[in-house]
């Protein structure tokens, strides 16, 4: 590589920054206005790749100030490595989330598994223990090879990264549409506990402290995944496969528990800590000079290499997995390294902290790069983007939503049951550990996850949502939607939403229409997270998700943590004894645009979606929380995709009971897929105290809960009988047997 | 009685078990460093679960030869309580102190689930709270826990009552005669790929675990009156 590097000279007339994703108009900004000079090689690699939308998030960082990021419990909002909130106690919960959609999509089972393994290395290098993993993911439908192929590898290498680590991968979600074939999204969320006084930050800071390089050694993957990222795939480019890094789950075990032992008890010594992740040493070093604004001296010779002769350029930008990086106090640097030592580890001093805010790179007794820190993190032009109404939104507007027509409900409710989206997935899950550490209350295949806290009555309740249909149709209603159906999920699981991250995954942005759906969904979702006080705390944003110039749905994921108070009031989804009495609680309107009713019979998603009014939903829940922290309530589930119906059943799968319905909704309505709906079950003796607690005009009593495996609807216009056993097989058989199913 | 809970590199149920054991049950127990030579003081050793040496070569494969090693057979040859689940099971095997293998399961995935268990022998110091074939359930968590033994070998084990767990529901994982846990032939040695250490809480949903480590407590004790 060395003997092909290009003079600044040589860049200057050839544009090789362009293929790094670099503008013309960023190259000149930098030579005339910030470096005042051509920049080298090795400069123009640094600022390709720490000017990527990853690492920079120019294009969609005036969208992203739309978000509320803080209130009275968050102790660390967006910029670090995990947002932090604070759970009483002196004790804080620490989550990420982050996607690797385009890594999966050419080497599915490394993308996915360094997925996981860079978000449970953000999550350590705040100073807090991994307990959790979530994802969210996203395929086409299950009707090709290469869809099937994408899917078992990228389950694989999530299990294969989170059980070998011991961390449960306790929840999640997955959903199946056409949009997604060439492009699935593959987003994962860790969740850590903490001490707050063991509260860490990525900074290098005082003159003199020593940068060391901890970890697995550097070699040539990865380079440029950051820019990979941030353009979109074409299928003659299949050359990008050399960009996807190869994962080592037992290499960052043993990290884990070096940095642990680390930040826990020798705090002392540690100025700073960062994830070496996209944009590898490139990007931590001058990120954690950048926000102590110090300045940095690098010898990269020092820095541990697995390859021969790799460049300065290799080096700076390579994504190796399985690398921290250290700012450590003068004095104690062979402390440190004897401690990672006690691990097999190696930890080296590859630069100090030094005056002033150049960050100077030597390699081979030559200067590599000088240039200013805040020229790479704080300089880069951010871009105005443009922004169109979509055509296809305009012309919906014009148009009668869809109503659908169902002659037999109850064979309807079968099929529904049948449809991957809301099929189970326990083939998948039951791959993935859920419960070491043995702290799992609830795991896979409800509402939310929820993980005890050893040693107090608290609990933790988990949950990751994504709609992209719903965005797709409106993205402002539809981005209320997503983050309400993540707290409805905590809420049915009795526990108090805190907080959020997300992962927005959208198309090319420089597609104006694109860009809309990108700030329209962003408004909705602020307004939903003011509306229920869950600041974002952390995210990141995946654009260019398109295959052969078709995007994905507009798509953002939200991954959300609530408290539990005490452990006694934690609410399961599941019916709990005959007798009880079963509640809906919220109106049920003519919602089938987006639904999956919708997909299902007519093939499409089409129409306009109903406002919802985040402010009266949050009030709803907060009661029916108060309720739950009373001792009211027995279950409680929340309604999503295939609405009523759909949820009836769920609530009775794996118990020995059956329900006993009267409703004076129609067939139809039984599908509709209103936001905000819980259904919920009360003992006979409690149904005054609920009620008296809920008095909300909307909740209406139902039926009650039966100990024969039979779900009986009389609904307006008829009734059906459902034999709940048989509905439970067709509904654990659905995904199995598609992946069996030869094409 | 003071047990010993064995740490390895890339061990993750040890504080699992040590949970189970130091909270539940309220025993004396400790971590030991795969780098230690010495059980001196220890009554019981444990192998957790997880994946030792990240599973390459072989599960387990590496770990036999880690420092800690000779001790543990020494211990198991003196007639001390040795106890491994899941990778402890499979360290057990490559280090010659039970028979047989694992290999992976017949589905070629990691599965985690829970089980019904046939509790085959009750006679040993780590099943003696449970009855006889009483059917009991346990998670399993593993990629690697297809029992393999050559016939005679099962032969053996079957004769000598040295096959303490079976898989009394669905064999989840192709495992031969259904094997899911055995003894060593003096019955001091127990190896099993379910994870009774995750079923010690009612709060997490199982407490059918419970027994195992009482059982080896009560008989801990007994011994160590009998010493006096």
């Amino acid at each position: 590589m060395i003997a092909t590097e290009m003079s600044p000279q040589e860049i200057k007339s050839k544009k090789p920054y362009l293929e790094w994703g670099l503008s013309e108009k960023e190259y000149n900004y930098i030579c005339e206005k910030l470096l005042k000079r051509l920049p080298n090689y090795t400069e123009t690699g640094l600022f390709a790749v720490m000017w990527s939308e990853h690492c920079s998030y120019k294009k969609s960082k005036p969208v992203l100030r739309e978000f509320p990021s803080k209130n009275e419990r968050v102790l660390q909002g967006p910029g670090e490595g995990a947002g932090i909130v604070d759970i009483g106690d002196g004790q804080a919960v620490v989550f990420k989330a982050e996607s690797h959609n385009h890594p999966s999509a050419v080497e599915p089972y490394e993308g996915a598994a360094t997925g996981v393994g860079g978000i449970i290395r953000d999550i350590f290098s705040m100073g807090a223990r991994p307990i959790a993993a979530l994802d969210s993911l996203h395929f086409g439908e299950i009707n090709q090879a290469r869809t099937k192929y994408l899917i078992n590898e990228v389950v694989a290498g999530i299990g294969g990264y989170g059980n070998c680590m011991g961390i449960p991968t306790v929840g999640g979600e997955m959903t199946f549409d056409e949009c997604y074939t060439g492009n699935p999204l593959v987003n994962a969320m860790c969740v850590g506990l903490m001490e707050q006084k063991d509260m860490q930050v990525g900074r290098a800071k005082g003159i003199g402290n020593a940068v060391m390089y901890v970890g697995a050694k550097t070699g040539r993957d990865g380079i440029h995944g950051a820019t990979f990222a941030s353009a979109d795939f074409s299928d003659e480019k299949e050359t990008q496969r050399s960009a996807v890094q190869v994962g080592d789950p037992f290499m960052e075990k043993l990290l884990m528990e070096a940095c642990l032992e680390l930040t826990n008890k020798h705090a002392d010594w540690l100025v700073g800590i960062q994830d070496m992740g996209a944009a590898g040493l490139a990007s931590s070093s001058c990120e954690m000079a950048s926000k102590a604004e110090s300045g940095l001296e690098l010898t990269l010779d020092n820095v541990p290499q697995r390859e021969p002769k790799m460049s300065a350029y290799e080096i700076m930008l390579s994504e190796s997995q399985e690398r921290m990086l250290l700012c450590i106090r003068a004095g104690f640097e062979e402390d440190v390294e004897k401690l990672f030592e006690n691990y097999g580890l190696e930890a080296v001093v590859i630069g100090r902290v030094v005056e002033g805010h150049q960050y100077l790179l030597k390699h081979k007794d030559r200067v590599v790069a000088d240039i200013p820190v805040s020229s790479l993190t704080d300089d880069v032009l951010e871009e105005e983007s443009q922004e169109k109404v979509p055509l296809r939104i305009l012309q919906t507007r014009e148009n009668q939503n869809w109503i659908p027509q169902i002659n037999d409900v109850g064979e309807t409710l079968r099929k529904m049951l049948q449809q991957p989206t809301i099929a189970s997935k326990k083939m998948f899950t039951q791959t993935y550990d859920s419960q070491v550490r043995t702290n799992t209350v609830v795991g896979p295949g409800s509402d939310a996850a929820v993980l005890r806290i050893r040693g107090t009555k608290k609990a933790l309740a988990m949950t990751t949502d994504g709609n992209g249909r719903f965005v797709y149709l409106d993205p402002k209603i539809g981005g209320k939607m997503a983050v309400l159906e993540a707290a409805a999920n905590l809420i049915a699981s009795g526990a108090l939403p805190l907080a959020l991250t997300d992962c927005l995954n959208y198309g090319d942005p420089n597609d104006p229409e694109i860009y809309w759906e990108l700030h329209q969904s962003v408004l909705g979702m602020a307004a939903a997270c003011r509306a229920l006080n869950t600041p974002v705390i952390s995210g990141n944003v995946s654009l260019y998700n398109e295959n052969n110039g078709e995007a994905i749905y507009p798509t953002p994921m939200v991954g959300m943590v609530g408290l539990v108070k005490e452990l006694k009031y934690a609410v399961p989804s599941f019916v709990q004894q005959q007798g009880d009495l079963v509640f809906i609680v919220g109106n049920t309107e003519e919602d089938f645009a987006g639904s999956e009713l919708q997909k299902m019979i007519t093939g499409e998603i089409k129409g306009n979606l109903n406002d919802v009014d985040v402010a009266q939903m949050s009030s709803r829940m907060m009661k029916l929380l108060s309720a739950m922290k009373k001792g009211l309530v027995k279950s409680a589930h929340d309604l999503s995709e295939g609405g009523l119906a759909i949820a009836l059943a769920e609530t009775t799968f794996g118990t020995k009971c059956g329900l006993d319905i009267k409703t004076h909704l129609n067939g139809e309505e039984l599908f509709s897929e209103t936001p905000g709906r819980f259904v919920v079950t009360v003992a006979p003796e409690s149904q005054k105290l609920f009620l008296d607690e809920i008095q909300d005009e909307e909740v209406t009593y139902v039926g009650t809960v039966t100990n024969n495996k039979k779900l009986t609807v009389a609904y307006e216009n008829g009734q059906f009988d459902l034999d709940l056993k048989k509905a439970e097989g067709l509904w654990e058989e659905a995904i199995p047997c598609l992946m069996k199913s030869k094409d | 009685m003071k047990i010993a809970v064995v740490v390895f590199p890339g061990s993750n149920c040890d504080v699992d078990l040590y949970e189970a054991l130091h909270t539940v049950c309220r025993a004396d127990v400790e971590y030991v460093s795969h780098k230690q030579k010495s059980l001196a003081g220890f009554d019981a050793v444990m192998l957790p679960g997880g994946f030792s040496y990240g599973d390459y070569l072989r599960s387990g494969a590496i770990a036999r030869f880690s420092n800690i090693m000779p001790a543990i057979i020494e211990f198991a040859n003196e007639g001390k309580l040795v106890f491994g689940t899941c990778n402890g099971f499979q360290i057990l095997t490559e280090a010659g102190l039970l028979p047989g293998a694992l290999k992976q399961n017949n589905s070629l995935k990691f599965i985690c689930k829970t089980v019904e268990l046939e509790v085959v022998n009750n006679q040993t110091p780590f099943t003696s709270l449970y009855e006889a074939n009483e059917h009991i359930k346990l998670p399993i968590a593993h990629a690697d826990g297809s029992y393999y033994a050559e016939k005679d070998v099962l032969e053996k084990l079957e004769e000598n009552g040295q096959i303490v767990f079976r898989y009394a529901g669905e064999n989840p994982n192709g495992s031969l005669n259904n094997i899911a846990g055995i003894t060593n032939e003096k019955g001091n040695v127990l190896g099993m790929m379910p994870h009774p250490e995750r079923a010690v809480e009612a709060l997490l949903g199982n407490e059918d675990g419970l027994r195992l480590f009482r059982s080896l407590l009560a008989n801990g004790k007994k011994t160590e009156e009998a010493a006096r």
